[in-house]
């Protein structure tokens, strides 16, 4: 019985540890969807963007892929306020902003993904790091560091994001956002302005967590679509808009997930987040956290 | 015009399309009409529930492949003759349909889409973990040796059946769309609250709605097996499928029936163009470049143009 039990504690810790780096996957969807209302379903498409973008400083200069990443943030905060104006002009002013605007963003999924399969082939390609291959043990459980590292500064991530938002001034024009733009709007604040800096930051989480992802996986263009029920159902999971709720939701869909591919096989897991994703939305949209 | 005059013209259509197919030599049109067409009646079929009643459906991948699949399991079984596979996998999908159109009594904008697109990863998942219809491997599907009405090749004969799906779609559309149940749709997507209070029957509608476009959906999937001979998972289950149908009733414009085939015959074609002249990945970036650019410029699409156009004649 006691590899059992040592099965079952590898799968928890695999669980939390992959838990980790969802939160950092989802958190952008958090803001973005959550708190601002704008249904950016080409957010992992962002997030492989960020994988080449580690790959490639990674692959010609030797570089820790996430300090790249790191290093490389304010350009895909740019790359998100460029976004926001698009969106803002052609969707969000005209009040079309439903269904037009998830087709755009359908429309960017695509495009992104074509695009680096033109450019870097369907290949699949893995970034190294110093800690790649070291694997820590502790009696019967494994720790490998291609996972603990990202989930470490993925949880730091999460936890900076929700400590910038309830703490800073910005952040909590962000959550007055959140909660009733038209009343801010009155009240004299650009709004304008708080959202498109708001979804740059979640841009640029994407650009960060897609280093994770190359670190802990071997990343392809089209995989990206995977992370689509993923990151929405850890969003809805946990209450739209809630960091907190994020960070929970990303632990039990990290679990839900090992778990499933432990004792039922890899091929089931896909299931496992869009199951939950759409038990949640049938049986409780306002999320585990929700108001 | 009457629905049953536009039935009479659809079919007569039809049967000229097919009629006149039967002066073509080369082989490759077929396979590239047959892709075509296959585009049409998705791209109406999505336009049922997503342009007549606003609710954007992003697995319509889901329902091609369960009339695909469909298809495979009654080969496998009992090798029934085509139209029994066209007829049970549109039934199939349709039912797939009417319970999407529950999800929709809590669902509402952007959470139904993410939950069809849900729903297709949780199906494409069940399928790779089906052995009896192929798995994850994919499934033969050989093409029948004896032929009917005394044509040469089977992808004639598929070709035919593609040509008489997209008649029916186009009818069933713009019945739907013309008739009292076209209205009510209509108040739906545009103010649901509001339709409820005037006593539209929203739910039976939208149920209606979802079940019509998903078992058209499924038509269109369920010739599939016979067209590649070799189905796998990823193949039926193709996001792409999702985009196309998306991309062409909103570059057509979503309002009317002819939007979609408008839509559907200008990208299919496009894409028939640029699959054989530069390659399959241009092909798709092309849609995602028109889907864009079409609903970034032109929000109403094609049509909205014609009907900007119709109206500034008749100042």
């Amino acid at each position: 019985m006691e590899s059992a039990t040592a099965l079952v504690l590898n799968a928890v810790i695999a669980g939390l540890l992959l838990g980790g780096f969802y939160a950092a996957v989802s958190v952008g969807v958090s803001i973005s969807f959550g708190m601002l209302d704008v249904v950016n379903i080409a957010h992992p498409a962002f997030i492989i963007l960020g994988s080449y973008a580690a790959y490639i400083v990674n692959d010609r200069l030797g570089v820790d892929p996430i300090v790249a990443s790191l290093v490389l943030s304010p350009l895909f905060f740019l790359l998100g306020m460029a976004i926001y104006r698009v969106y803002y002009l052609c969707f969000e002013r005209r009040g079309q902003e439903s269904l037009r605007g998830l087709a755009f963003f359908f429309g960017i999924l695509f495009i992104t993904e074509v695009a680096l399969i033109l450019v870097f082939g369907v290949d699949y390609r893995l970034a190294r790091a110093a800690y790649s291959e070291t694997t820590w043990r502790l009696g019967p459980v494994d720790f490998p560091l291609r996972l603990v590292v990202p989930f470490l500064v993925s949880v730091a991530m999460v936890i900076g994001i929700e400590v910038f938002l309830t703490r800073t001034f910005f952040g909590r024009a962000v959550l007055a956002v959140a909660q009733d733009a038209l009343a801010l709007r009155l009240m004299g604040v650009d709004t304008l302005r708080v959202k498109e800096r708001a979804f740059a930051l979640s841009i640029a989480t994407a650009g960060v967590a897609g280093a994770f992802l190359i670190v802990i996986q071997p990343v392809q263009p089209a995989i990206g679509r995977e992370y689509i029920g993923l990151v929405f159902a850890v969003c809805v999971l946990g209450g739209m808009g809630s960091i907190r709720g994020t960070l929970a939701g990303a632990f039990i869909l990290g679990l839900a997930e090992s778990f499933t591919s432990t004792f039922a096989g890899p091929s089931w897991a896909p299931a496992v987040s869009f199951g939950i994703l759409l038990a949640t939305l049938a049986f409780r949209p306002s999320g585990l956290f929700g108001r | 015009m009457s629905n049953r005059a536009f039935a009479a013209l659809a079919l007569a259509a039809a049967a000229v399309l097919i009629a006149a197919s039967t002066l073509v030599t080369n082989d490759y049109f077929f396979s590239a009409a047959y892709t075509v067409l296959q585009f049409v009646v998705l791209a109406t079929a999505w336009n049922v529930l997503g342009g007549y009643a606003g609710y954007v459906n992003f697995g319509s991948a889901a329902f091609f492949a369960v009339g695909a699949y469909s298809s495979i399991f009654l080969y496998k079984w009992a090798h029934p003759p085509l139209i029994v596979m066209i007829v049970v996998g549109t039934l199939a999908a349709a039912l797939l349909g009417l319970a999407v159109g529950y999800l929709t009594l809590r669902l509402r904008g952007v959470f139904f889409a993410i939950a069809t697109l849900a729903l297709a990863v949780m199906l494409f998942t069940f399928v790779v973990n089906w052995d009896y219809v192929g798995g994850a491997r994919g499934a033969y599907i050989l093409q029948p040796r004896e032929l009917p009405f005394g044509l040469k090749r089977y992808i004639h004969v598929l070709y035919g059946a593609m040509v008489i799906m997209a008649a029916v779609a186009l009818v069933v559309a713009r019945t739907i769309e013309t008739s009292a149940i076209g209205r009510g749709l209509a108040a739906i997507r545009d103010d649901e609250m509001a339709a409820e209070c005037a006593g539209v029957p929203t739910l039976r509608l939208k149920i209606f709605a979802a079940g019509v476009s998903g078992g058209l959906m499924g038509m269109a999937g369920t010739t599939f097996p016979y067209y590649l001979s070799y189905v796998e998972p990823s193949a039926a289950f193709n996001l792409s499928y999702a985009v196309n149908s998306i991309a062409m009733p909103l570059i057509g414009g979503m309002m009317t029936w002819a939007g979609p085939l408008i839509g559907a015959l200008l990208l299919g074609t496009v894409q028939q163009l640029v699959q054989v002249t530069v390659s399959s990945e241009w092909n798709l970036l092309i849609v995602g470049a028109l889907l864009v650019l079409f609903v970034t410029i032109a929000p109403s699409g094609i049509m909205g143009w014609v009907g900007a156009w119709k109206r500034r004649k008749k100042k």
